[in-house]
């Protein structure tokens, strides 16, 4: 047998045998995740080395319990699931309101500074997240904003609004400069451009960057830490299981229901947009 | 008017750019100069309420936290983490994205699957490791004991130094920082995969078939062929995770706090901030952390320019 006729039986095996293997290693923790959720934390216990659930033991009571009020007992998930879903959708609308005309004067118009505007947006897409904790917790304390969603917010604006910018120049690029030059010629000013005729057209590429700012503000962890930490009323859904997970009384089985519920809106949002969202990211890329 | 026009837009350009800038301004530069500022002055998390923006300043911080051991130790867990990481999330990328080269049923499914550790929330993902990978009732554990005949249940996330047997002789090696590498790999590899596949869907194919036709072998197209249109990729997603890596905080506090010889530099700097609450301690080593970054995005930098260069 040749090199080549050997190599190619060889890759003709490995490569469904490599497919198989990265899907089973990364969807295996979620299978793992939402199996455990559903099982009597006794029944763990038991037969901690069964990947399946006894159908007889089948339980919801953890959704419940993680769910419900702590008034009535519960984990009080739902308020957090509550503040999660206002910071987040605050923060993609606000970070799209700024990012939009943002991305369009870099991809579009001349002017002076625009290439050192760009590489801004690099060092701050790059910079550390713990380097800037430490002046904004001190600030926020001193303005005594800690304890306010507002504060986050802005955090989650400043370190998304770099990638936004990112993802919808390279979109507004695509977009033939002659169309926006017919609306020129007719009368529409810039604004008006942008407005009738660019964003429109960039829809697909608003929607991939809106879901990409909605991703990090919802799965963010240590600002909202830093920054929410007291006030339990308004934790966020992220920081509310990492809290819980210290607590010695609350079963495994109830951990798990709660990541269940923080993972599945991100992960269906994530499917729902992901050619779009892929694209956006890579866009660059492609071009070598 | 071509010229007026032309002024007119550079004005426009600017004044769309302007809410942006304001927030970057308010949000990042200037808490990063405060953040320098923070490093020379005696600051603690009680007297921030009177200390005036001009406090004195000193070199104090900055002498007391490289005097410490406790910055080098981690400092070198941090490289030995970084690299580690980055290493290996970029290699399971390039693997995954030879894998998923050429289209197939279902391939669409398959890559967005493969994409769910890096979209998925850090408190949950980090959640379930701890729970697959706990020593009383983790899966992973119960089988290792049960099918594979190990004596004990492995503690991965809480044993500073285990020991294998490796041809009959016990190697000493860092059990959980090893695993949180291992954790980054898993998290990470799907960022360099979404790269990778990116860039070799767009490769020409006519080189390829070429070589094929002179009878080249598949691992000599890749080795000859595709990895060097690749490299430009792989370099700067090496250099993208390891900046992000090297300052990574989360991943780590949330798997193991720091502890069993994990403690790498940002988390370190979290303690200084908020248990120990000396803020102006925790400023220095962060402008420290920041220092190398600014060495690494000078690299990164570069590489671009180099990159730009040769495209030329």
């Amino acid at each position: 047998m040749t090199r080549d006729r050997f190599e190619r039986a060889v890759l003709a095996v490995l490569r469904p045998v490599v497919v198989v293997g990265f899907l089973i290693a990364t969807l295996l923790p979620f299978y793992y995740m939402l199996m455990l959720s559903l099982r009597p934390i006794e029944d763990l216990l038991r037969r901690p080395d069964s990947l399946l659930v006894d159908l007889g033991q089948l339980t919801l009571a953890t959704y419940a319990d993680v769910l419900r009020p702590v008034a009535e007992g519960g984990q009080g998930f739902l308020g957090l699931l509550g503040n999660s879903a206002v910071v987040a959708t605050a923060s993609v609308l606000v970070a799209l309101v700024i990012a939009i005309p943002g991305a369009y004067a870099v991809s579009r118009l001349e002017f002076f500074g625009r290439r050192q505007v760009s590489a801004l947006f690099l060092a701050v897409y790059l910079f550390p997240a713990i380097v800037l904790a430490i002046p904004l917790f001190v600030l926020l304390t001193r303005m005594q904003l800690r304890g306010s969603a507002t504060g986050l917010v802005l955090v989650y604006i400043a370190q998304t609004v770099p990638v936004a910018i990112y993802m919808l120049k390279n979109y507004f690029e695509t977009i033939p400069a002659s169309v926006e030059e017919a609306g020129l010629v007719d009368g529409l000013s810039r604004v008006g451009v942008i407005r009738r005729i660019s964003l429109p057209l960039a829809m697909p590429s608003v929607v991939a960057t809106g879901v990409f700012v909605f991703m990090i503000a919802w799965n963010e962890f240590l600002f909202a830490l830093l920054f929410l930490v007291e006030r339990r009323d308004r934790w966020t859904v992220s920081l509310g299981l990492a809290q819980l997970s210290g607590s010695v009384e609350i079963p495994t089985t109830v951990l798990m229901a709660g990541s269940v519920v923080i993972t599945v809106p991100v992960v269906l949002l994530f499917f729902l947009t992901e050619r779009l969202l892929s694209q956006g990211l890579t866009s660059g890329a492609e071009k070598g | 008017m071509a010229r007026t026009l032309k002024q007119h837009d550079a004005r426009t350009g600017l004044l769309l750019l302007t809410p942006t800038l304001v927030i970057v301004l308010a949000v990042v530069l200037v808490p990063l100069a405060w953040s320098v500022l923070i490093a020379f002055q005696r600051v603690r998390l009680i007297d921030i309420g009177r200390t005036g923006l001009l406090e004195k300043l000193t070199p104090d911080n900055f002498a007391r936290v490289l005097a410490s051991d406790v910055l080098w130790h981690s400092l070198r867990t941090t490289v030995v983490y970084t690299a580690g990481s980055a290493i290996l999330a970029v290699v399971l990328g390039l693997v995954a994205a030879l894998a998923l080269r050429r289209p197939f049923r279902g391939r669409s499914l398959v890559r967005a699957a493969m994409l769910i550790p890096y979209v998925a929330p850090v408190v949950a993902v980090t959640f379930v490791w701890r729970v697959l990978l706990n020593p009383e009732f983790g899966i992973v554990n119960s089988w290792g004991t049960r099918l594979f005949g190990w004596d004990d249940p492995i503690a991965f996330l809480s044993q500073a130094r285990g020991e294998i047997t490796l041809f009959g002789l016990d190697v000493p090696v860092p059990t959980a920082l090893l695993t949180v590498i291992a954790f980054e790999g898993w998290r990470y590899f799907p960022f360099a995969f979404l790269f990778l596949l990116a860039r070799l869907s767009a490769l020409p194919g006519d080189l390829e078939e070429a070589a094929t036709v002179d009878g080249a072998t598949p691992t000599q197209r890749f080795r000859h062929i595709v990895l060097p249109q690749l490299m430009p990729v792989i370099a700067v997603l090496v250099v993208l995770r390891t900046i992000w890596t090297f300052n990574e905080f989360d991943d780590i506090f949330l798997l193991t706090g720091g502890a069993a010889g994990t403690e790498v530099v940002s988390v370190r700097v979290y303690e200084l901030l908020t248990v120990q609450r000396n803020v102006g301690a925790a400023a220095a080593q962060s402008v420290l952390l920041a220092a190398v970054l600014v060495l690494l995005l000078g690299a990164y930098l570069w590489l671009l320019r180099r990159r730009e260069a040769t495209k030329a």
